[in-house]
């Protein structure tokens, strides 16, 4: 059982500020990093990786220090978001390779080569590889020498979705086995699908934290942006704002539409097609104006 | 310190590149025209010399020494594959001295083996000049890797400094600037040259006890640096 605890931690380069003052304890179970890109994410992980200093604060597993301790990684598994590998290796001796610098032989990286199901491509050189396969022999290198940490960056990046329920299915495993497993990602179902726990961090803040359930209800509760258009706005705006589902209402006379603020996500779907209705109003458009992934994370950083 | 699955994954990287060509033309060239020149010309003490001292030690040995030192760790930084080698409870300085073992080792069988076939094609070996210029060849392999090697960990353009530092530093300085020569891995490994061949047949501008001194320490300093430089290697996400 490992614990991975980031304290305070900045990380700038230059004048660009990649982490700002992130405080997380990454233990036991599966946790998904979730956040936009360029939020920080792959850079939180290289300093839990021990492959990026922090400019402040510090990074322990277990109360030792990450930076410049290449004892940690007996107890680390790192499977990188970067493409490159030894293509020149089978997928047999990669895996045998990593086992080499564990200390560790054969008899573990055919163990590791049977845990992602790659045995059947182990003697195929890694240059002919597609990318999900290329990323389960990357799983094997990681789980080579058992470590209680696992740290994935974007780990589910061009797979199918096959691999993908497989790969799902040997981390959710690895977690009940009390490992810490960590990865990252930016889409939203993945992490859904996977972790409990999550780590939310949007440009550089740490902007949540805690059981997936309970910030996915504050992602869909949060104030919703329509752009409406109809064959009769203000009358549907007087209808729609009696609602206490709706908080604001603007006529964008530019546009030729209404801008709608709904407070209660649910209630307002519903409310918007049986108002239209029963005042024989047209729907013509009806458009979220704020769904990118990136306002919903910004929402939680002001939530 | 040394590392047998490093080595190997080193070897086989350093083989299997393109530039890899490079080990393979510099020194069949040599022994082209070695032959040609011995065809032509009849065994020649000072063309052996010329041949061995401007086109092998001067010109092959540091191309050699550029592509072998810097491919040794370059493109593994360069990729990001490093981190495989990084994340593992290896210490750096291991990793560096393992693979300059590896880069000495290229380096050396491709050029200072080359220079000894081609000065027995020359002159027989007449005078010890094939002798003495493929014991600089290797010396100066030693030296060369540490440098370039130094270079990959340092900077994303290890091949271009490493190709100035030959050509320009070591050619064009050398044989203009007096002083400059002082400061030559090839002046280095001709005063060892000098001692080995036969009275007047080799010349060095450094004397032997200075060669030695500034050899080990180069070689030493360039080593630890680069050990240093891997235990802070910083690798950037893609973000």
């Amino acid at each position: 059982m490992s614990t991975v605890r980031i304290d305070n931690v900045s990380r700038w380069f230059g004048n660009v500020v990649a982490v700002n003052d992130v405080s997380m304890t990454v233990g036991p179970g599966v946790t998904g990093l979730l956040g936009p890109n360029g939020a920080g994410k792959s850079t939180l992980i290289n300093m839990m990786g021990g492959f990026l200093a922090p400019s402040t604060g510090t990074v322990t597993l277990d109360g030792a220090t990450i930076w410049r301790n290449e004892g940690v990684y007996r107890h680390i598994g790192i499977v990188p978001e970067r493409e490159a590998m030894y293509d020149f290796l089978t997928g047999q001796e990669f895996v045998r390779a990593n086992a080499e610098l564990h200390g560790l032989g054969a008899k573990e990286a055919q163990h590791a080569l049977a845990t992602v199901e790659m045995e059947y491509a182990q003697d195929r050189k890694i240059a002919t590889y597609s990318k999900g396969m290329r990323q389960r022999v990357k799983m094997a290198s990681a789980l080579v020498h058992q470590p209680s940490v696992l740290l994935l960056d974007e780990p589910f990046n061009g797979m199918d979705p096959r691999q993908r329920m497989q790969l799902m299915e040997l981390l959710r495993r690895m977690g009940a086995e009390g490992r810490t497993v960590l990865f990252s990602s930016h889409i939203l179902e993945e992490v859904e699908q996977l972790a409990a726990h999550i780590e939310v961090v949007v440009a550089g803040r740490h902007a949540a934290s805690g059981d997936f359930r309970k910030i996915r209800r504050l992602m869909t509760d949060r104030p919703h942006r329509y752009l409406v258009r109809s064959s009769d706005d203000r009358a549907l705006a007087a209808a729609l704002i009696a609602d206490p589902s709706t908080a604001g209402i603007e006529v964008d006379l530019k546009e030729g539409a209404l801008r709608v603020q709904a407070v209660d996500f649910g209630r307002f779907t519903t409310l918007l097609p049986r108002v239209a209705r029963a005042h024989g109003i047209r729907l013509l458009t009806v458009s979220p104006s704020d769904e990118s992934l990136e306002s919903v994370f910004s929402y939680l950083v002001t939530a | 310190m040394y590392n047998r699955t490093v080595a190997r994954l080193t070897y086989r990287g350093l083989l299997g590149r393109r530039r890899a060509f490079i080990l393979f033309a510099l020194p069949a060239l040599l022994l082209v025209i070695s032959v040609v020149i011995r065809v032509l010309t009849g065994a020649d003490d000072d063309t052996a010399a010329n041949v061995l001292g401007g086109f092998a030690l001067a010109t092959m040995v540091p191309l050699i020494g550029v592509v072998a030192g810097t491919g040794a760790i370059g493109p593994e930084i360069d990729d990001g594959s490093v981190v495989y080698l990084l994340s593992k409870p290896v210490k750096r300085p291991t990793i560096i001295f393992t693979k300059l073992v590896v880069a000495v080792g290229v380096t050396a069988a491709f050029s200072a083996v080359p220079t000894l076939i081609a000065g027995f094609i020359l002159n027989g070996n007449s005078q010890q000049i094939a002798v003495a210029y493929a014991v600089a060849a290797a010396v100066a392999s030693v030296a060369y890797s540490a440098i370039f090697l130094l270079l990959g960990t340092v900077t994303r353009h290890a091949v271009v400094a490493g190709l100035v530092y030959a050509l320009v530093w070591e050619t064009l300085f050398g044989s203009l600037i007096s002083g400059a020569r002082t400061l030559s891995v090839q002046q280095w490994s001709l005063a060892l040259a000098q001692k080995i061949g036969a009275e007047g047949a080799i010349t060095s501008d450094v004397g032997l006890p200075l060669a030695l001194v500034l050899l080990i320490g180069v070689t030493t300093l360039a080593t630890w640096y680069a050990g240093q430089k891997l235990r802070t290697l910083t690798l950037a996400g893609e973000e």
